[in-house]
């Protein structure tokens, strides 16, 4: 579905569905050079299954319009304007890798619009190499095919994957290769450049759930503990032999571990 | 942290889409010869069908093996996915069907296999799709058969039977700039020879019963998407881009940013049409896929040493192979294909008709038979056997001789292939 936020056309996938004032609304946001396809198994079965899903193309991403956002506090903010758009008051918020840190800034700025946080693929600092910073600022393929193979497991680039018939490094490409010039090396700089992660934490109110993978390079579980021990009571599940592409490695796992969670 | 790297091709060749049984540890791809799987429970089910959760239902849609095949060749060929199909023919006709219906048009290159052909000139007719044919190397001809309702252009990457290159790189900027797809069919080549995702083709199929299968004992067919082609912003396929009420209006593009192509193509092309293939077929294609950059290389060893024996011989007048000179493809055959051109290719025999029968009833390592890619030597006359009804005239349009014969050089001693060729040569040219 298209919104109108703060008067740029915003886009998130909803499994075609209307969204129902009574119903819960779990709120999905994708990680930097994405879109809402990243959640595309786990939003629609919540969208399927008595919740209204909103799977979100952040600005400038997707069919979102841009320019992409500069800070993860932005993202933030912007995700409470998506609430709003869209008429919801609280919503679980389910993010990855960088839209994990959106989704923490939301909860941090915005507790009363977040009934529940899960951070998947999550770390604090979230640190960006400088080569990988650099060939993202120069629009060098490299920085693709960086985030391509440090993104995924050893085994999941080998394949196997659950959707029968998609060979995932080579998806995984094409969606970053689908996004905007520029809107990259934005998203890693925010990410590099987040530097509220513990404070925002600590104001974290509601249920939290981390989903982490055993095998991530990108964002490694032991990055994640200053955020664990930050949020008061918050819950993580640790994914065997996963790497920082949980949704797609993992599909299955990372949504038993939401249904719990948000159930 | 040190410089990524992808798996390389050799690599992929064995290991894509594959790991070990997490059951029994099988080191081989299991066969799954299997209709359906046993759902968890009644919401398991419901979340399958609805794609809430990725996994397998009926075998017509997806299976365990089937998938360890479509992952390989994908892997290879650089796209996102692939679907196996029943026969390259049925993944040619599945990718059609995916993006097009009544009142459509395609435009193709002359140089096709004669079924790739009949498909387009004689049978989607009947169901509203024309077709109009171009010469492959004339790339105004291409852009100027374009029309209005035209949703695809088509080609081989080697043609059939002249071996004309297929300028991808041309003929892609053509199509993309009247946000149209390009489809090749990649057979003679395969991801060995060339990848024509990375020469800007959209689309592409194999017959797997050719070389990527390479023992020649089963029918097979791969289809698969680059996921490079915005099927949004051409807003000319209405198939992937509008809600489908055969699917709880779903809409193909929102749904899959860069996979609405396969995903159409599985939910309603194998569920509707059904031209599945048998997980013991793909079972023996990844066999076959395993050694194919060992078995590419020397047929493509092979050939060039048979080439050269024939351009010596006096019976022979002329040889249609793009690594000669005399090949009007060559320059281009030269930039595309540098590993080579193949192991089919056609040469002329003086003599004519008769002189091609002499040939053929003459040859003892060669099988004659209609079929390329074996990892055995193969011959035909096609103007006694696959064109017999063409006249001269019509052989000649074809780019056919009455003395054309058609080789696919195998995997034998190159050394028994050029003495049974030598001798056929003789017996042909006896009056």
């Amino acid at each position: 579905m298209e919104l109108n936020v703060s008067g740029k056309k915003a886009y998130a996938y909803t499994a075609g569905r209307a969204l129902e004032s009574n119903r819960p609304t779990v709120v999905f946001v994708h990680g930097a050079a994405n879109d809402h396809s990243a959640f595309l198994l786990q939003s629609r079965y919540f969208a399927y299954h008595g919740y209204n899903a909103l799977a979100l193309d952040l600005p400038g991403h997707g069919r979102s319009e841009g320019p992409s956002l500069g800070t993860v506090g932005e993202m933030g903010d912007w995700i409470a304007a998506v609430l709003d758009a869209a008429s919801i008051e609280r919503a679980a918020l389910v993010g990855h890798s960088m839209g994990s840190l959106a989704a923490l800034e939301c909860a941090a700025r915005h507790p009363a619009r977040a009934r529940a946080l899960a951070l998947i693929g999550t770390a604090w600092p979230m640190s960006v190499g400088d080569a990988l910073l650099e060939a993202a600022r120069e629009d060098r393929h490299a920085a693709f095919d960086m985030v391509n193979v440090w993104g995924h497991s050893g085994a999941a680039q080998v394949g196997g994957n659950t959707v029968p018939g998609m060979w995932m490094t080579g998806a995984y490409l094409r969606l970053l290769e689908r996004s905007k010039p520029q809107v990259f090396h934005t998203d890693l700089k925010a990410c590099k450049d987040y530097s509220d992660g513990p404070a925002s934490a600590a104001k974290v109110s509601c249920p939290a759930l981390f989903i982490l993978g055993s095998r991530d390079v990108m964002t490694p579980p032991r990055n994640a503990k200053t955020l664990q021990s930050a949020i008061a009571g918050a819950r993580t599940i640790m994914l065997d032999g996963a790497g920082h592409s949980l949704m797609a490695e993992r599909p299955d796992a990372v949504l038993e571990a939401l249904i719990a969670f948000l159930e | 942290m040190s410089q990524p790297k992808y798996l390389r091709f050799d690599t992929l060749s064995l290991h894509a889409g594959q790991q070990p049984d997490p059951q029994f540890g099988a080191r081989a791809t299991p066969i799954y010869q299997t209709t359906s799987y046993v759902f968890k429970d009644a919401d398991q089910a419901a979340s399958l069908f609805n794609m809430e959760r990725a996994g397998h239902v009926y075998s017509r849609i997806s299976n365990p093996t089937n998938a360890v095949l479509e992952e390989r060749i994908a892997a290879l060929e650089g796209g996102v996915g692939a679907i196996a199909a029943a026969s390259g023919q049925a993944a040619m006709h599945l990718a059609i069907a995916t993006l097009m219906g009544a009142g459509s048009h395609i435009v193709a290159s002359h140089s096709l296999y004669g079924g790739s052909h009949n498909l387009l000139a004689y049978t989607l007719p009947r169901f509203g799709v024309e077709t109009t044919f171009v010469s492959s190397r004339d790339l105004d001809a291409w852009r100027g058969a374009i029309r209005p309702n035209t949703r695809l252009l088509f080609g081989e990457t080697l043609g059939n039977p002249g071996l004309d290159v297929l300028d991808v790189p041309g003929v892609a900027q053509i199509a993309h700039a009247a946000k149209l797809p390009l489809l090749v069919d990649a057979t003679f080549t395969t991801p060995y020879l060339m990848r024509p995702f990375d020469l800007g083709a959209d689309l592409l199929f194999h017959s797997a019963t050719k070389f990527l299968s390479g023992h020649g004992i089963v029918i097979g067919g791969l289809l698969v998407d680059s996921g490079r082609f915005d099927w949004d912003a051409s807003g000319k396929f209405p198939t992937l881009t509008e809600p489908y009420a055969g699917f709880h209006g779903m809409d193909f593009t929102e749904e899959s940013t860069v996979a609405a192509f396969l995903l159409r193509a599985r939910r309603e092309g194998l569920r509707d049409f059904g031209a599945c293939m048998s997980p013991t077929t793909a079972f023996y294609i990844l066999q076959g896929i395993e050694t194919l950059p060992l078995r590419m290389a020397r047929h493509v060893e092979n050939t060039r040493k048979v080439v050269e024996f024939l351009s010596q011989q006096a019976a022979v007048e002329a040889i249609g192979y793009p690594e000669l000179p005399s090949h009007p493809d060559h320059v281009l055959a030269r930039k595309l294909l540098p590993r080579g051109c193949g192991a089919v290719f056609s040469f002329s025999l003086k003599g004519g008709r008769p002189a091609g029968r002499r040939f053929i009833e003459s040859l003892r390592v060669f099988s004659h038979l209609a079929n390329v890619g074996d990892a055995k030597s193969l011959v035909i006359h096609p103007a006694t056997t696959t064109h017999f009804r063409m006249d001269d005239a019509a052989l000649a349009a074809a780019g056919i001789g009455p003395g054309t014969v058609r080789l696919s050089i195998g995997l034998e001693d190159p050394d028994d292939l050029v003495e049974d060729l030598d001798r056929a040569l003789r017996a042909s040219q006896k009056a």
